[in-house]
């Protein structure tokens, strides 16, 4: 089955008069077929955020440097004309982002915030529209949906907030669905919810969704595919069940043995990665997670890890044993 | 929202009764007295002791001030020094020529000021921005009356493409209605004279509107640079709106609220320029009967003009908190 | 209490200090050094710096650049004036005469120092006035709190130039005296609004909360823990009132209200008695008015560079 998006590639560098590019995105590939979940993990700095909004042209009109190719249906989306992006997006692709509340425009009701995806992309007059915006906020489990309508966001709870920017995102029914840590602002119990909704709904439409997060059991529940991102590149890919039974990069390993277990021994200290984000060395000259690796060599500060393919994708020299 | 008004007009009664205490305490406090300043050369201590007899200012204090509220609020303020009219008929007379002379600058200051400001953030960090920064900056250092008479003596004087001063060519016989000449001019038909009152109102009215158009551009530039960088803005772009949608119903709309506060605000202070302009230009108005009473010490004209321009400036930022409770959802619901 | 990088850092209590050092080994500098670094880099503030630093120095230095005193009439230029002309510069007077005779140069030279004194005090009694006021309104709440802002609100009610007016006006006989105490009984209301606004902010804040806790003296904690975060909104806006206290004072000059004596030298008296000048000489206008322009931009361009600076959220 041909991917539906394919992204080759890709790299990001801001840009600053009188300073150096700050390269945010150093060479990303991944693909998501047709219907899948796929995860985009890492924390934060990694370079998950500006991807995505690399992906929707979304960055800004100026200060960055974008290079590589974003394939959806053969087309390149770095191509496409400005009108050719605007006609894209809302329609075949959508995204839904981290804080609710300021996501949408607080001067304006939340059913007229609906309705203007539905005229722009599906030409619908105005009552019909309406009607149509009330069936989606039912869909996504907002009480009272034609009340609703002509609430204004302030007037809504952080849940219903998402729940409402999801109905917008999935209004034209798009193939591509990219949710950049929707649920981080939002209380634990209602996260759940959240994450319930999203998966039974990209379900139901056969919409591909790309999982931004920087939790791991967000993507434990959700995702198909997992993309693990360090410094700019992707430093490994694997299923799912895979990477949580196996994960081979020592980053991963490091992620998934910092989560404190409740079987644990009690008294037993965190297993925190040692070092910060900040302690970087630039892809070109090295690995850059080697000053904070346990199993760091000589080697890998010698040069570029290569990548390896095989099912999985690992950017390693010493990676963890496959038990 | 009838008991947010209602709520909003109730606590601007305590603003003015003390405003007028104020005034009242000012008044009195004048070297001499008020007899002293009304009788100026003639004063002797014979003299000052009977006025003050006839004007009751040998009364218990609270007294003077019961009556002076009294008179006030029946719009009495006494007669001018100078003229010996009523201080409120003189105003009356006055007035509309300030009126409209204001009317002029904040015209020019919002429909010029907001599409600059828009623009300048639209194109933010190119030529146009980076003048019109600058612009701005400068507009509020420039003294108004300098700027005026470098107006006049450039345009009026030296290329003659204006009058320098009035408000109407001494030789057009035009006839009052409401006392705006422009508008008088054309209810009456004589478009002539309409015209020439137009004609007048250039200089002056672009020598007023100096200092609220550079605030009102660099209000707007700055909240219109503020909202484009906003999330909503992003998830408004994010769902592939036409880009004059995104402009108007998410950025201006949002935008624009901080620039109508500022609107009320440089309308209320508009009677502080006028002050300096109609000098310059000997306009006839308000500002022109306060600049009087300043170099002539009438007190009484004085202290109800400057009554006048507080009260207006007290009621246009009530408005304009009013229009924010009709534009902004979110502040109705306090 | 050691305080390794700058004064203006938020001051946790004194009780934390201990764990206070552990953070700062993870780096960042304090709010004065961010903003510090920020404003050099800035080319508007360099701009309004040096442009202030120009105007200090030859107020400063004024007696000794000013060839002659500024009331002075000399014979040799009075001679020369006309009805339509009055000379430009000449030997020994490099700006020529002004309408009177006197030494044009020399009196805009001597004049930056009156209007710097008249610009510096206005803002400083405001400022100090302010501040008090400010601070016990936001520091007691209650009635205190009220009163002092319903007196305040009131005096912003009037629009700046109206109330100095209405000030200057009671004097019998108008003089700088007068012209700074108006334009600084104007200023007060503002610093005291910015005083009673950060004191509000604060008072809820988490270090407040915890110095209270721990039994802090209030008055303690309102001269140690809250007035320092205040101060740099007043840095910020005492530029900027330097600035609008000269124009203002300009503009009461202008109307007649401050010392009239026309061989005073300062730059807003210069400018009212050249205007009857102007299609003679320009110039007399010219230079006073450019100069008053200059500094007030000078002051508005650095208060404004610094407003951006202090801004912790630093965006551009």
């Amino acid at each position: 089955m041909s991917p539906l998006l394919e992204v080759e590639d890709l790299k990001v560098a801001f840009t600053r008069r009188g300073e150096p590019d700050s390269v945010a995105v150093d060479g990303v590939g991944f693909d998501v077929q047709p219907g899948e979940i796929v995860g985009l993990v890492g924390e934060s700095g990694c370079g998950k955020s500006v991807t995505s909004l690399a992906i929707m042209r979304l960055l800004p009109e100026r200060g960055n440097r974008v290079t590589g190719s974003i394939r959806m249906d053969g087309d390149d989306l770095l191509a496409l004309s400005d009108s050719a992006m605007r006609e894209r997006r809302g329609k075949d692709l959508s995204m839904i982002f981290q804080d609710p509340l300021s996501s949408l425009n607080p001067v304006i009701s939340v059913g007229l915030q609906v309705t203007e995806v539905l005229t722009r992309h599906r030409g619908m007059k105005k009552d019909a529209a309406r009607r149509e915006a009330a069936d989606l906020l039912d869909r996504v489990g907002i009480p009272d949906p034609r009340r609703r309508l002509d609430s204004y966001p302030h007037q809504l709870s952080g849940g219903m907030r998402q729940r409402a920017l999801i109905a917008i995102a999935l209004a034209c029914t798009p193939r591509l669905l990219i949710a950049d840590e929707p649920t981080t602002a939002l209380d634990v119990t209602i996260q759940a919810q959240i994450l319930d909704l999203l998966k039974q709904l990209v379900a139901e439409t056969g919409t591909a969704l790309v999982m931004i997060t920087h939790d791991l059991g967000v993507v434990a529940g959700l995702c198909d595919r997992v993309n693990v991102l360090y410094g700019g590149r992707i430093v490994e890919r694997a299923e799912r069940h895979e990477l949580f039974r196996t994960p081979r990069h020592p980053y991963t390993h490091g992620l998934l043995g910092s989560i404190p277990r409740l079987d644990g021994p009690p008294g037993e200290e965190l297993a925190a990665i040692r070092g910060s984000v900040n302690d970087n060395l630039p892809w070109t000259d090295a690995c850059a997670f080697a000053p904070r690796c346990p199993r760091k060599l000589d080697a890998c500060t010698a040069g570029t890890p290569p990548v390896t393919e095989n099912g999985r994708l690992l950017r390693c020299i010493n990676p963890v044993e496959a038990s | 929202m009838l008991r947010f008004i209602v709520r909003r007009l109730i606590q601007v009664v305590p603003t003015l009764l003390l405003l007028s205490v104020l005034l009242f305490a000012w008044l009195r406090s004048l070297p001499g007295g008020p007899a002293a300043a009304l009788l100026g050369d003639k004063a002797t201590p014979e003299k000052i002791a009977e006025l003050n007899t006839v004007l009751g200012l040998d009364q218990p204090i609270p007294l003077q001030y019961l009556r002076f509220l009294g008179r006030a609020i029946t719009g009495d303020f006494g007669n001018s020094l100078i003229t010996g009219e009523r201080v409120t008929t003189e105003i009356a007379r006055a007035l509309p020529a300030t009126i409209e002379l204001s009317i002029a600058a904040l015209l020019i200051a919002v429909l010029l000021g907001i599409p600059l400001g828009y623009v300048a953030a639209r194109y933010r960090g190119r030529p146009l921005d980076t003048a019109t920064v600058i612009g701005t900056l400068v507009g509020v250092a420039v003294p108004v009356f300098f700027l005026g008479y470098l107006l006049k003596q450039w345009f009026a004087v030296d290329l003659g493409w204006f009058p320098p001063s009035g408000r109407q060519a001494v030789d057009i016989d035009a006839t009052h209605v409401t006392g705006f000449a422009v508008l008088d001019g054309l209810i009456t038909r004589e478009f002539d004279a309409s015209w020439d009152a137009l004609i007048h109102l250039v200089l002056p009215a672009i020598a007023l509107a100096t200092i609220p158009l550079a605030v009102i551009v660099r209000i707007t530039r700055a909240s219109v640079l503020d909202v484009m960088g906003s999330d909503f803005v992003r998830t408004a772009n994010s769902k592939g709106l036409a880009p004059s949608t995104v402009r108007e119903r998410h950025v201006l709309r949002n935008a624009l609220l901080p620039v109508s506060t500022t609107i009320g605000l440089q309308t209320g202070l508009l009677l502080a320029g006028a002050v300096l302009t109609e000098k310059v230009f000997v306009w006839g108005g308000l500002g022109t009967l306060l600049a009087q009473a300043i170099e002539r010490r009438d007190y009484p004209r004085l202290q109800a003009v400057v009554l006048l321009g507080a009260l207006v400036y007290v009621l246009v930022n009530l408005l304009v908190d009013l229009s924010y409770a009709i534009i902004d959802p979110r502040v109705r619901v306090r | 209490m050691t305080t390794p990088r700058g004064s203006l850092r938020p001051r946790p209590s004194t009780l934390l200090k201990r764990k206070k050092t552990r953070i700062d080994d993870l780096g960042g500098r304090s709010l004065t050094a961010d903003a510090l670094v920020r404003l050099r880099r800035n080319p508007v503030a360099i701009v309004g710096a040096v442009i202030i630093g120009l105007f200090v120095l030859i107020s400063i230095f004024a007696p000794l650049i000013a060839p002659h005193d500024a009331g002075a009439v000399f014979p040799e230029l009075q001679r020369t004036l006309r009805p339509d002309s009055i000379p430009g510069s000449m030997p020994g007077f490099p700006l020529g005469s002004d309408q009177n005779g006197r030494d044009f140069f020399s009196r805009l030279i001597l004049a930056s120092r009156q209007t710097l004194i008249v610009g510096v005090l206005a803002t400083l009694i405001g400022l100090v006035f302010g501040v008090v006021i400010g601070a016990l309104a936001g520091a007691f709440g209650g009635w205190v709190d009220t009163v002092l802002m319903r007196v305040t609100d009131v005096l912003l009610s009037i629009p700046s130039l109206l109330l100095a007016i209405s000030i200057a006006a009671l004097a019998a006989r108008p003089s700088q005296t007068t012209v700074i105490i108006a334009v600084a009984l104007v200023n007060v209301p503002i610093f005291a609004r910015l005083l009673r606004g950060a004191m509000l902010a604060q008072r809820d804040s988490d270090h407040v909360l915890a110095a209270t806790s721990l039994g802090v003296k209030r008055s303690a904690i309102v001269v140690r823990h809250m007035l320092p975060n205040a101060l740099g909104p007043v840095i910020v806006q005492a530029t900027l009132t330097l600035a609008t206290s000269i124009l203002d004072a300009a503009a009461l000059s202008f109307l007649g209200l401050g010392d009239g004596d026309p061989a005073r030298a300062e730059w807003g008296l210069m400018l009212a008695n050249a205007q009857a000048y102007l299609d003679v000489r320009p110039a007399l206008a010219f230079y006073p008015a450019v100069a008053i322009i200059l500094v007030a931009l000078g002051f508005t361009l650095l208060g404004e560079a610094m407003r951006e600076a202090i801004d912790p959220k630093g965006r551009r």
